[in-house]
């Protein structure tokens, strides 16, 4: 379980984060909307300890996040994350991609690591990459890509930071369709999203953020049907 | 006929074998200077990278200086300067010193420069898979920004060999000295300086052949 209390989060003077409140259970696929700048990525960036906290705590199966004492390289193997920006590594094939973590993070040997990569390939559609360099790949495959490097580890946890907005319209799908298949395999997820028609279908939960608060959480149908904040109702009708 | 007589009379085979040994020399003292100057501005680039204020502060300024001042400047005041401070480096090492500073104050900037082209958003997409700060420079940073800076650094490269030759003002019989030597000798200039030339060429031409393959191959 991921739990978050109380989370401030500044960059110098600017509260991005003004106390957020958020469990988010094994097995649940919570959806982030919210107008840009309202502090979604910051969310993700707290929960696997890219960026530090001010105030407040993130605990992941009981391990705070931001403690002293954590080996924060261990526990963000848990926690799987894909970018807006896919960040392949252009010097590696597709299949080298995916096997440096488990290679050089887990000391896996070369043999093994290859296996998880060439099974994450597969498990994303990418079976057919495996040695092709990520400059040849289309946007699409590339986040695919993405997908199964952060797969190889193991996670249990995966964070989606708009992982298909930075992708032409037409390869939007393939992406979605893969986040869908891991929803469905029961990977817990959070995925911060500008899809609409993805939150809706695909969430257990669909968080608001508005300008670092968190205006209101509940299941799709109520956020999408019935909203109890002014901000979600405007937001909404606006993205529509 | 005369002429031609004296032409022979003056160069003589064994001049050239002297020549290619002094080549040799440069290639040498060019080929550990830019080793050891690569690795150390490298850290030195890392420094200024990561250290922000202080080294901005200290460091900076120091390779600055050495960025700036006439490279025959530096040889020539380190040699005579080193002794006083109890440092008695024959003309090679001091030239290897040397040299080796000036190539870590070129590096230095090409390294941040390369650091920085790999981007935040690359590094925190290594560090959310598990990858250590170490790790990350390593498998991640290195790989990435040296393929981006690689050219640079080739320019540098071979920047350093051919000022190697200032070397020469200290004494050390690299290629440049040599040559004097002959032309003192046969007072041939024009006949030895262009075999000068012809050696600095066969010294840098593999290189940058190799380096633009190198970069071919990257490019794919
Ligand atoms: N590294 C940073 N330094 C300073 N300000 C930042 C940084 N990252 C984000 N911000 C600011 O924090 C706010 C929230 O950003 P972000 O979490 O990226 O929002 P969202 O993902 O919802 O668009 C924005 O005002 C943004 O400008
Ligand atoms: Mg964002």
């Amino acid at each position: 379980m991921i739990s978050i209390r109380d989370l401030h989060k500044y960059f110098g003077a600017l509260h991005v984060l003004k106390g957020i409140d958020l469990d988010v259970q094994k097995g649940e696929v919570l959806s982030v909307i919210g107008a840009s700048g309202s502090g979604k990525s910051t969310l993700l960036y707290c929960i696997n300890g890219l960026e530090a906290i001010q105030d407040g705590a993130v605990t992941v199966d009981g391990t705070d996040v931001h403690a002293k004492g954590t080996d924060i390289n261990k526990l963000r193997q848990k926690l799987g994350m894909v970018f807006q920006q896919w960040n392949s590594f252009p010097h590696l094939t597709a299949l080298e991609n995916v096997a440096l973590a488990p290679r050089i993070v887990k000391g896996k040997s070369k043999a093994e690591a290859r296996d998880i990569a060439a099974k994450q390939l597969q498990h994303v559609g990418l079976g057919e990459k495996l040695d092709v360099y990520p400059g040849a790949l289309s946007g699409g495959q590339q986040q695919r890509l993405a997908i199964a490097r952060a797969l190889a580890m193991e996670p249990e946890y995966m964070l989606f930071d708009e992982a298909t907005s930075a992708l032409d319209p037409e390869l939007v799908g393939e992406v979605l369709d893969t986040m869908r298949l891991l929803a469905d395999e029961g990977m817990t997820m959070i995925c911060v999203t500008h899809e609409m028609g993805f939150a809706r279908d695909v969430s257990d939960r669909v968080a608001f953020f508005h300008q670092g608060v968190m205006e209101e959480i509940g299941p799709p149908a109520q956020i999408f049907g019935d909203a109890r904040s002014e901000h979600t109702r405007k937001f909404l009708a606006n993205v529509r | 006929m005369e002429p031609t007589l004296k032409f022979f009379s003056g160069f003589a085979p064994n001049d050239l074998w002297f020549m290619g040994e002094a080549a040799l020399r440069t290639l040498w003292i060019s080929v550990l200077s830019i080793s050891l100057g690569t690795v150390l501005g490298t850290l030195f680039g890392w420094m200024l990278y990561e250290g922000r204020r202080a080294a901005t502060l200290t460091l900076a300024p120091v390779l600055d200086v050495f960025r700036s001042v006439p490279l025959i400047i530096q040889l020539v005041l380190f040699y005579n300067f080193a002794p006083i401070v109890g440092l008695n480096l024959d003309p090679f090492a001091s030239g290897t010193v040397i040299l080796t500073v000036y190539t870590a104050a070129l590096v230095a900037n090409v390294a941040r420069g390369g650091i920085e082209a790999v981007g935040a958003p690359m590094r925190r997409a290594a560090r959310s898979l598990g990858l250590s700060y170490w790790q990350d420079l390593r498998h991640v940073v290195l790989p990435i920004g040296g393929r981006a800076v690689f050219p640079s650094w080739v320019g540098v490269a071979l920047g350093v060999m051919k000022d190697s030759a200032l070397v020469s003002v200290l004494g050390y019989v690299e290629l440049l000295k040599a040559s004097q030597i002959l032309i003192t000798r046969t007072q041939e200039p024009f006949l030895i300086l262009a075999l000068a030339g012809a050696f600095y060429f066969a010294l840098s031409y593999p290189v940058s052949r190799y380096a633009t393959h190198l970069e071919n191959r990257w490019a794919q």
